[in-house]
């Protein structure tokens, strides 16, 4: 019962739940489907309101805690919790899923049940990897959740969906074995030196690993890591897999599953291996400054909308990854709070350049222009949002990007001073779609008779804009959940080397004797 | 806290953006016209109400503790970083406040009877309310940050209303231009910033309200970059971003063509205010700029050598407000002048005074181009005088002021300038002050004779303006006369309490003063005569290469293009694109490694054939090899 009554538990099944339960309706009641899909995804985003509400600000341990042992003789524990950074990611997900499903209703027309059990099975996972506190439990959801996305590419993706969601299957699984097998070998070091199984992640925190050991363990997490975030050079399947994808699915993709690749390196690669992180970290960090410029300057390329906001997610990524990887309070914080930005911005951008696509069926920027004359709503929304990925300060995403650039500048000075050109390149490639798209003449006929945005369209913007300007106004909300999980982070940061492993082992049978 | 706490404050900001909120939600459709442009401007009268409020209730404090603070809340708050979304009211803030404020509202108000009849009228109004926003925030901001968010929201308002027609793509274009090239000045504004709080955190410092760090600025002395001192490095970096703002070389390319937008919007925005936000910035930081003799050293010259570059090119243009456009980027580089050689609060007189005669002027060429149905050509113009008598009067009352003409505004404020820069910058300087004082005036005089004087040259009919747009006029000519000689001494003990007017003078003021007057007279009667259809054709023969590339603008904007745009944007698209990420990354590495595995596949799927006796003799040869190893 008590997986049930847990908010954050429940959180993870409701989805799952409704996904199984979304087939006792006909699949071919399209209405009944779309209004059941709808009903379930406010559903969860109304019970991690509770996680909202019940969470304390102030405290620096994982809250709505829940431990159900399941395979016992290995240590492996159903087990969940959150601190602020998991809190952020998990309510970004729950409020995402709702107005992908709302953006989904013209868009998706065949095997509709399907799809939306798709969706509902998806957000169980995310939320899932996001609450786990087992690694095993961890490694299942992260593994569950490809198989949902890999058929929302692959079903009700574009012309070339078979081999984007391929490459997608490929090049994240590929990096999650490696991960599995570092996976067990940290389970099974720890064994060793402590002689009990244990998959508890806080547990593994105080790792007994020689520094040979981390290094490679670290490489192995971190490539796996490196390949979701997407860190350049490990980026090329982002842009097939978001061409490809259905709005909904570009949507999900960006806001959260690239965030996953952040979030797998504050949780779990820094923390288990941290002399190993605070030596590859100038490298990270490094190559998320060249992400920033690399992908901005390849998104200045893009003919394609949904490319070019595939790169732009290279390049922000490539700030968060930065702040992440500076160990600063500041520059941490702003990078999990650009990880929420970047969430509402991208996601924004891929539901507009959506609701151009179900009316105009392209995506090629020449073959708007001028349509602020026929879409003066239209306009409005995508200008506020292209001025929140720019990081224009006012909204959400000047928070993010000031506080990782400030921050990351006291450890970092010249990789931070390097990224700065993020902030010229983004205006570059953003306004310059922006203009192409939404000023000028009215070239093509066919842009004449667009009509604005409807009202169901402005139901799942609306959302987003106020969040983008509510963030950038009053972040602290926010920074305020995050800053004690973030102190957290920096402290296993900076945690002693281990002394070798017999001597480790020697002091924790002493402790079990106790 | 320093300061007396002072609520009231925050009404300045909030009655634009109310007004933007109101235009910009509403808009034509629930308010129409009428009451779009009455909210514009009422919005701005409020702003204004209060502003002199404020600054009434400043003038009743003693002079050494005039200053009010207003904060809001707790803007970000992340550990090692914290800022307070705080508003101050101090005499230069006042200042600000009181010309912001108020050349906006007369802007407004012309501009509702500019605008009559647009397509956009209600967004123009919500686009200039909410610039007003913006540049409240910037001058009244108590931080760095505060105060970035009103230097890039100006930015942004600029960027909306360069492109207000943006059906026509040059116009569109010439709004990303401006917004890009504020960037590339805002990127290094912001590295000075970063420079400065992380110095300052490192020290155990983390609010960066402006009394803090002028507290504190001493602590940058002990900090080193590549060599240069670190107040040094941050006065340039911060200075960077001014010469974006502000167009100074080498980033002033922008504001010509922000000239595409609606002309109110040239005044206000491209001549009175924001162009003016580097200058306030200087003043304001004026405590890190004096730890920084050398910044202010590059401060002089970037500012005499774009007061100078920039008035000739306006010697050749032949569109109305590019002349002023160029006559603005020059005029700028005066207070730049003023400021590199630390007469902070000469620099902010000039701004005052530009701010009255050139937005007068701008509003003038609206009135003109209004009459004339949008023609914008000084050759296509003359005689003027007759069919628009009051705008006539009134730009001649801003001609002889920006000329220098002794009694009006400009005279005070140039001379002013002109003298401290004799003072701390050397003769050279100067000299090249007075000779961009002689082009100023030779300038701005070819402008008015074109315009106004002599005969008609071309078709069609002028009309004179209406009440709404000619009455913010002789307001501003009234300031643009009187303004100089009402604020000449008041500005400087308001501003700066310890300064005493008559102690303020080098013994050679006189001779200067009147050397800087022959060369402005000198110019304008060199005006009248060249602007004669004969000696002007002759220049022109005469000297057709350099006509051209003075026309031309010396082909800097060409420049830029071949040196930075067009090569970034090649690399990009072949090297990064075509062949890192297609053809590298995807081609050769991502999929290479998918078809080598396919090709590997093949080759293994040869092996099982199915044939025992290939099988067999694998087998075979497998046993013997392993026994062969083992022996």
């Amino acid at each position: 019962m008590e997986l049930l009554i847990n908010p954050l538990s429940l959180t993870v099944l409701l989805p799952a739940i409704a996904g199984l339960g979304i087939f006792a309706i006909p699949r071919d009641s399209a209405a009944a489907l779309k209004g059941y899909a709808l009903a379930a995804s406010l559903a969860v985003f109304a019970v991690s309101l509770r996680l909202w509400t019940g969470f304390d600000a102030a405290a620096a341990v994982m809250q709505f805690g829940l431990d159900k042992p399941w395979l016992p003789s290995y240590g492996i524990h159903y087990a969940l919790g959150i601190d602020g950074i998991s809190l952020l990611m998990i309510l970004l997900t729950t409020f995402l899923v709702p107005l992908s499903v709302l953006a989904s209703f013209n868009y998706i027309k065949e095997s509709q049940r399907a799809y939306y059990a798709c969706l509902l099975f998806l957000e169980a996972g995310m939320v899932g990897v996001f609450a786990a506190l087992d690694l095993f439990v961890f490694y299942l959801f992260w593994e569950a959740m490809l198989i949902p996305m890999y058929f929302l590419i692959g079903i009700w993706g574009g012309p070339r969906r078979v081999y984007a969601a391929l490459k997608f299957f490929i090049y994240t699984m590929a990096g999650s074995v490696l991960m599995l097998a570092a996976i067990l070998w940290v389970v099974a070091a720890h064994h060793a030196a402590a002689g009990a199984w244990t998959f508890s992640i806080p547990a593994l925190y105080a790792g007994a690993l020689t520094e040979q050991a981390q290094f490679w363990l670290f490489a192995a997490f971190a490539l796996a890591f490196a390949v979701k975030v997407p860190l350049f050079p490990f980026h090329t399947w982002l842009p097939d897999a978001h061409v490809e994808a259905p709005t909904a699915g570009s949507v999900i993709l960006a806001g959260v599953l690239l965030k996953m690749g952040v979030y797998g390196y504050l949780r779990l690669a820094v923390p288990l291996f941290p002399q190993a992180a605070v030596t590859f970290a100038p490298w990270l960090a490094g190559l998320g400054v060249v992400g920033i410029i690399y992908g901005s300057l390849v998104a200045w390329s893009q003919r394609d909308m949904k490319k070019m906001v595939a790169y732009s997610s290279v390049a922000h990524l490539g700030t968060v990854m930065l702040g992440a990887m500076a160990f600063e309070p500041a520059a941490v914080s702003g990078a999990v709070l650009q990880m929420v930005n970047h969430g509402l911005s991208t996601g924004a951008l891929f539901l507009l350049v959506g609701v151009l696509y179900e009316r105009r069926h392209t995506r090629l920027i020449e073959d708007y222009g001028g349509l602020a004359k026929v879409m003066p709503g239209f306009a409005a929304v995508f200008m506020i949002v292209t001025l929140s990925s720019v990081g224009l300060p006012g909204l959400n995403g000047f928070i993010g990007e000031a506080l990782v650039l400030f921050g990351s500048f006291r450890v970092y000075p010249w990789l931070a001073s390097a990224a700065v050109a993020g902030v010229i390149l983004s205006a570059v490639y953003m306004l310059g779609m922006y203009q192409q798209v939404v000023f000028g003449p009215l070239r093509h006929t066919e842009n004449k008779i667009l009509k604005d945005l409807d009202l169901r369209e402005w139901l799942y913007l609306a959302p987003l804009l106020v969040f983008i300007v509510l963030i950038g106004v009053w972040p602290n909300p926010f920074l305020r959940r995050v800053l004690p999980a973030v102190d957290n982070y920096i402290t296993l940061s900076r945690q002693q080397p281990a002394p070798p492993p017999a001597l480790v082992k020697l002091a924790l049978d002493g402790e079990e004797a106790r | 806290m320093e300061g007396n706490y002072y609520p009231l404050l925050k009404w300045i900001l909030l009655a634009p953006l109310a007004g933007f909120l109101l235009n910009g939600l509403l808009g034509k459709k629930f308010l129409g016209e009428r009451a779009g442009g009455l909210i514009g401007s009422l919005a701005i009268l409020v702003s204004f109400i209060f502003a002199a409020l404020s600054f009434s209730d400043l003038l009743n404090l003693p002079a050494e503790n005039r200053l009010l603070r207003d904060t809001l809340f707790n803007w970000i708050s992340a550990g090692t970083f914290s800022v307070d979304a705080a508003f101050r009211f101090d005499p230069l803030a006042a200042v600000m406040a009181l010309i912001v404020t108020g050349v906006s509202f007369l802007i407004h108000v012309y501009s509702t009877g500019y605008m009559k009849g647009d397509a956009g009228y209600n967004r123009y109004f919500a686009y200039l309310n909410l610039f007003v926003f913006f540049m409240l925030a910037l001058v009244l901001a108590d931080n760095p940050l505060v105060m970035f968010v009103g230097w890039e929201g100006v930015g942004l308002c600029s960027y909306l209303l360069i492109g207000f027609w943006y059906e026509d793509p040059e116009k569109a274009t010439a709004g990303k231009k401006a917004f890009i090239t504020n960037r590339v000045g805002d990127a290094g504004f912001l590295i000075g910033l970063m420079i400065l709080s992380g110095i300052l955190a490192a020290n155990g410092v983390i609010a960066m309200d402006f009394e803090t760090l002028r507290a504190n600025a001493h602590l940058l002395g002990a900090y080193n970059f590549l060599g240069i001192a670190a107040p040094t490095l941050v006065c340039l970096l911060l200075f960077f971003g001014a010469t974006g703002k502000s167009a100074q070389f080498p980033l002033y390319v922008w504001l010509p063509d922000a000239m595409a937008g609606p002309t109110p919007v040239s005044a206000l925005i491209h001549a009175a205010t924001m162009v003016t936000a580097g200058v306030y910035m200087l003043a304001r930081l004026s405590f890190l700029y004096e730890l920084a003799p050398r910044a202010l050293e590059v401060v002089l010259l970037v500012g005499c050598f774009t007061a100078f570059f920039a008035a000739v090119i306006g010697l050749a243009q032949r569109d109305i407000k590019k002349v002023l456009a160029y006559s603005t980027v020059s005029q700028l580089g005066y207070m730049f002048m003023a400021a590199g050689a630390g007469a902070y609060a000469a620099s902010v007189f000039h701004l005052a005074t530009h701010a009255f005669f050139k937005a007068l002027l701008f509003l003038g060429a609206g009135s003109v181009i209004h009459g004339m149905s949008g023609e914008q050509d000084l050759l296509k113009m003359g005689g003027l005088k007759k069919e628009m008598p009051f705008t006539f009067l009134l730009v001649a009352a801003g001609w002889l002021a920006i000329a220098g003409v002794p009694g009006l505004s400009g005279f005070y404020s140039k001379d002013l300038i002109l003298e401290k820069v004799f003072e701390h910058g050397g003769a050279f300087v100067w000299g090249v002050g007075v000779l961009t004082a002689a082009l100023t005036a030779f300038y701005t005089t070819r402008l008015f004779v074109l315009a106004f004087l002599r005969s008609k040259r071309g078709t069609g009919h002028a009309h004179e303006s209406p009440l709404s747009m000619t009455l913010p006029m002789t307001a501003l000519a009234l300031l643009a006369v009187g303004g100089g000689l009402f604020l000449k001494d008041r500005l400087f003990v308001f501003l700066d309490p310890s300064f005493v007017p008559s102690h303020g003078h080098t013994p050679e003021a006189l001779r200067l003063m009147v050397i800087s007057v022959a060369a402005g007279f000198t110019g304008i009667i060199t005006a009248f005569l060249l602007t004669l259809p004969g000696p002007a054709a002759a220049l022109k023969a005469a000297l057709p290469r350099a006509h051209a590339l003075v026309y031309n603008k010396f082909y800097v904007d060409e420049i830029y293009g071949f040196l930075v745009l067009r090569p970034l944007k090649r690399f990009s698209d072949r090297v990064l694109f075509g062949l890192v990420d297609a053809g590298l990354i995807d081609g050769l590495l991502v999929n290479g490694t998918a078809r080598a595995s396919y090709a590997a596949g093949r080759l293994l799927a040869k092996a099982q054939n199915g044939r025992l006796d290939t099988y067999a003799l694998v087998f075979a040869a497998g046993v013997a090899l392993m026994l062969y190893w083992i022996i």
